[in-house]
């Protein structure tokens, strides 16, 4: 992570990471996810689901920081997002 | 492996953080791609959730629409009423329980042309209840007929040469009426929205929440604006935040900047307070007081 200054208290924060789950089967493909994603994790797929949409891919995994933000966006509630430690989700990937 | 796959959906399924309140028979639902609606709801699970509300003291209420759904959707006690009347529904569970947190969630074209007079009525009276109006400024359900909130030159299915009739200002007609928490968000705006709900279900009285959510299957598709997301897009660049702003100023034109905001709220005894004590004075100690915040009968 770039920073324009570095903050202070860099050595007590902790960036939290998130891992995201994806109900693919549930999604309509409208992209509120990809698009408002703050850290670009998500894209749209090539691969359809039964009813003929484009879920999304994670494609940046190690970005997420569980902001929640697409779980809260998506109409379909066809996403979420899990907190997980920060080595734990080193052994994950 | 059928069988494998459904396991793994169901586990899957098992997990969202949205299926403690929802009825997951009935998902997915019904509202088209793109639709806002879906997200208003989220913004009310997260609300719920942070304000740690016991969910058995909680009812909803809807009329008809793409919006009266949410009833059907929602694992609340809840009740799908008929077209217009949310408002008188959620008005007699709150005097029959007063201990229940009422939330009514409906349309634009529920709450303020059919159910017009009911939403001015208690706003009047200031019954302690939470209306969530999602605003999608059509007729969705019935095929994008022209509602009271149709901006003036949009094209509607029953205005395919631009609508010419002057649209209700909401948040106007709901502080005018006596609404003493009236705030206006985008279904852009998921954490502003949840605040105001939370302030909005916290607040005694009457508190009023507008949701601008896209509709892109009518609205979007009959104004050639694009899809749902393009909407979004166009709540994120021409939405401006105007927290207290007179109602009068922040009525919706075609493809026009968006207030949104807080713009009410304000402190005034409830319907049932006026009448503890209106009848206090009359009858003395002999009264004793109905409903109040605790619930007592």
């Amino acid at each position: 992570m770039k920073f324009w200054r570095t903050p202070l208290d860099i050595d007590k924060l902790k960036v939290p990471r998130g891992e995201l789950h994806i109900i693919k089967e549930r999604c309509k493909g409208c992209g509120f996810c990809v698009e408002y994603c703050p850290k670009g994790v998500l894209e749209l797929s090539d691969e359809f689901n039964s009813k003929g949409y484009h879920p999304p891919v994670v494609v940046k995994p190690d970005e997420c920081v569980n902001c929640d933000l697409c779980e809260m966006l998506c109409p379909d509630y066809a996403i979420y997002c899990v907190r997980v430690e920060a080595e734990e989700k080193e052994v994950i990937n | 492996m059928t069988t494998k796959v459904t396991e793994k959906r169901m586990q899957e399924r098992e997990e969202h953080p949205m299926e403690r309140l929802l009825r997951m028979d009935r998902i997915p639902h019904i509202w088209c791609p793109t639709c806002g609606i879906g997200t208003t709801v989220t913004a009310l699970a997260v609300a719920l959730k942070q304000l740690q509300l016991d969910l058995n003291n909680v009812a909803i209420v809807s009329g008809i629409g793409c919006t009266g759904r949410v009833a059907g959707y929602t694992k609340l006690d809840s009740f799908h009423t008929t077209h217009g009347r949310a408002i008188p529904f959620a008005l007699g569970l709150h005097i029959a329980r007063p201990d229940l947190k009422v939330i009514v969630f409906s349309g634009d074209g529920d709450l303020v042309s059919i159910g017009g007079n009911h939403l001015i009525h208690t706003a009047r009276r200031n019954v302690d209840i939470t209306v969530i109006c999602v605003n999608n400024f059509i007729y969705a359900m019935t095929g994008g007929q022209v509602a009271p909130t149709t901006p003036i030159t949009a094209r509607s299915a029953t205005s395919p040469y631009g609508n010419y009739e002057h649209p209700f200002n909401i948040p106007l007609l709901a502080a005018s009426s006596g609404a003493v928490y009236v705030a206006r968000w985008t279904a852009l705006h998921v954490r502003r929205l949840t605040v105001a709900i939370k302030e909005a279900l916290t607040k005694r009285g009457f508190s009023f929440v507008e949701v601008i959510a896209p509709c892109s299957t009518l609205y979007a598709r009959l104004n050639k604006l694009g899809s749902g997301l393009d909407l979004m897009k166009f709540y994120h660049d021409n939405s401006v935040i105007r927290h207290g702003a007179d109602p009068k100023e922040v009525n919706i034109d075609y493809q026009s900047k968006i207030a949104v905001g807080k713009f009410v709220d304000i402190e005034k005894p409830t319907y049932l307070d006026c009448l503890n004590n209106a009848y206090k004075k009359k009858f003395g100690d002999k009264y004793k007081p109905y409903g109040g915040g605790n619930g007592d009968k």
